[in-house]
């Protein structure tokens, strides 16, 4: 019961901070931190093939995607300003 | 202004999730008890895995479906114009020199490709199946990508096309198969975990490719731009 809410309120927080934070990079990391605590929430819920879903294709392959755009979006802003 | 504005988005959000929590708890009793239904079915569907069962037999036309329509997002990446410019740059140069990120790589990925095969082989009895086994191998794909050790693809070859298509291929052969005797993708009680087990190792193929494909395919426009 406490874990559940400590993860239904860790879920909330993280949404929140990564949809409101003026930091892209920190946002793709807290992005990827809710993927993973929406993993354990799923597991809680008895539902593990979600879980390894969202675990693989939600905080894994999405947030390399999200990085590596992060990542070019860099390497643009350094070129037009050298 | 712009307090007042983010207040009031705080607010609309506040009173949207009121309102589906609220619209959840006066939803009607289903009429039909579906893990019921399911449980009686099992025993003729050829896997012991209620989630197994449903997703490749029971709604096999929905994962059908679903393969084809993640197939179409990677065609559609594909056929992108892919701007060309004669300076290539690497955004990961320093990663692809780097022996650390290159061993641990090449320690991980045979290690993710067994993870993969035991994930679709205990698909029929327990949680697992031919999503999870294909995002691991797509997962594996992307590390060797970004380790450098896998270059992104410039132009898909015959073998990577036929790759892509395979398991959307197999499951439309199977169902093309299976309506001879019968109905689209009602398979015969004694061949489905056979069935249900080509289908899924096709599937997994096709889906690593392609999920790795949404990834290397991108990867590949945005460093030539």
């Amino acid at each position: 019961m406490i874990f559940d809410l400590l993860l239904v309120t860790a879920l909330l927080v993280s949404a929140v901070h990564a949809l409101s934070t003026p930091d892209l990079f920190r946002a793709v990391v807290l992005f990827i931190v809710f993927g993973l605590l929406m993993a354990l929430a799923w597991a809680r819920l008895n539902a593990p093939d979600i879980a390894l879903a969202e675990a693989a294709i939600g905080a894994a392959l999405t947030g390399a995607l999200l990085l590596d755009a992060l990542g070019h979006l860099h390497q643009k802003r350094r070129e037009r300003s050298p | 202004m712009k307090t007042l504005l983010v207040a009031s988005v705080f607010v609309l959000a506040g009173v949207l999730g009121l309102a589906l929590g609220w619209s959840m708890l006066d939803l009607p009793a289903t009429a039909v008890k579906l893990p019921v239904e399911v449980k009686a079915q099992l025993a003729v569907s050829g896997v012991a895995h209620p989630v197994t069962a449903v997703l490749l037999n029971f709604r096999g036309y929905d994962t059908l479906l679903e393969i084809a329509v993640l197939l179409l997002a990677l065609l559609a990446i594909l056929a992108l114009p892919q701007a060309t410019s004669s300076v290539e740059r690497c955004p990961a140069s320093a990663n692809r020199m780097n022996p650390m990120l290159q061993t641990v790589a090449r320690l991980l990925v045979p290690l993710m490709v067994l993870v993969a095969g035991y994930v679709l082989w205990a698909g029929a009895y327990r949680p697992g199946g031919a999503f999870q086994a294909g995002a691991v191998l797509a997962g594996a794909g992307v590390l060797l990508h970004l380790a450098g050790l896998l270059p992104p693809w410039t132009s898909p070859g015959r073998a990577l096309r036929v790759g892509l298509a395979f398991g959307l291929l197999v499951f439309i052969a199977v169902a093309a198969a299976v309506m001879l005797q019968g109905t689209l993708l009602q398979y015969p009680p004694a061949w489905a975990g056979a069935l249900i087990l080509l289908i899924e190792a096709g599937l997994t193929v096709s889906l690593a490719l392609v999920l790795a494909g949404l990834y290397l395919a991108l990867t590949d426009t945005s460093v030539q731009q």
